[in-house]
């Protein structure tokens, strides 16, 4: 799973089977320092909850489907939970600076 | 499976069920040598790893889903084991 910023919205109304009623969100990836890495993915908001502006985690893959109410649709990136906050450690910042 | 390093955590009140009281960590991904090698995960902690530790990250869904015993569920980064230590070519890396 990854950190992603929610950016926008999109709506398709002819789509695959079985993605009707599925929320779709464009979301941007983040690194672990929460700075824009690689580009924009359309994801299927699978907490039914997200919003653009919002820090989320994605899962990707065949996993992504399995966020949603049917779980064999042909989705690849899924938003399968909303941050509230991202805390890094302190020792594990010492580790990382040790050579 | 991968070697990775906890470097934080992630906090989330509105998941996916299968993530309901259960931690997250967010681990740096390491190479053979023991460094970052740039990329992260966010992984559900089953083992009960901490601040700075070297775990073993299992990165794939079915056997996630395994550990977890949901199914279905939208899991894939599962940190599976604390490592203790690690040699590659004779060597101490970890």
């Amino acid at each position: 799973m990854q950190l992603a910023r929610v950016t926008g919205t999109l709506v398709a109304s002819v789509k695959a089977d079985g993605l009707e009623g599925v929320k779709l969100l464009i979301v941007q990836p983040l690194d672990r320092h929460q700075r824009p890495e690689g580009s924009p993915v359309v994801a299927a908001d699978g907490v039914h909850m997200a919003g653009p502006g919002e820090l989320v985690y994605v899962v990707g893959a065949r996993e992504a489907s399995q966020a949603l109410p049917n779980t064999f649709v042909p989705v690849d990136h899924a938003i399968v939970g909303i941050v509230d906050a991202v805390e890094e450690l302190r020792s594990a910042a010492r580790a990382e600076d040790r050579p | 499976m991968k070697i990775g390093r906890v470097v934080g955590t992630v906090v989330s009140t509105i998941c996916s069920p299968v993530f309901e009281g259960r931690r997250l960590l967010l681990c740096d991904v390491l190479d053979s040598s023991g460094k970052p090698d740039g990329s992260y995960l966010i992984c559900v902690d089953t083992v009960g790893s901490g601040a700075g530790e070297a775990v073993l990250i299992l990165d794939e869904g079915n056997s996630a889903r395994q550990v977890v015993g949901m199914s279905p569920a939208p899991i894939r980064a599962v940190v599976v084991g604390v490592v203790d230590q690690l040699t590659v070519d004779g060597e101490l890396v970890l």
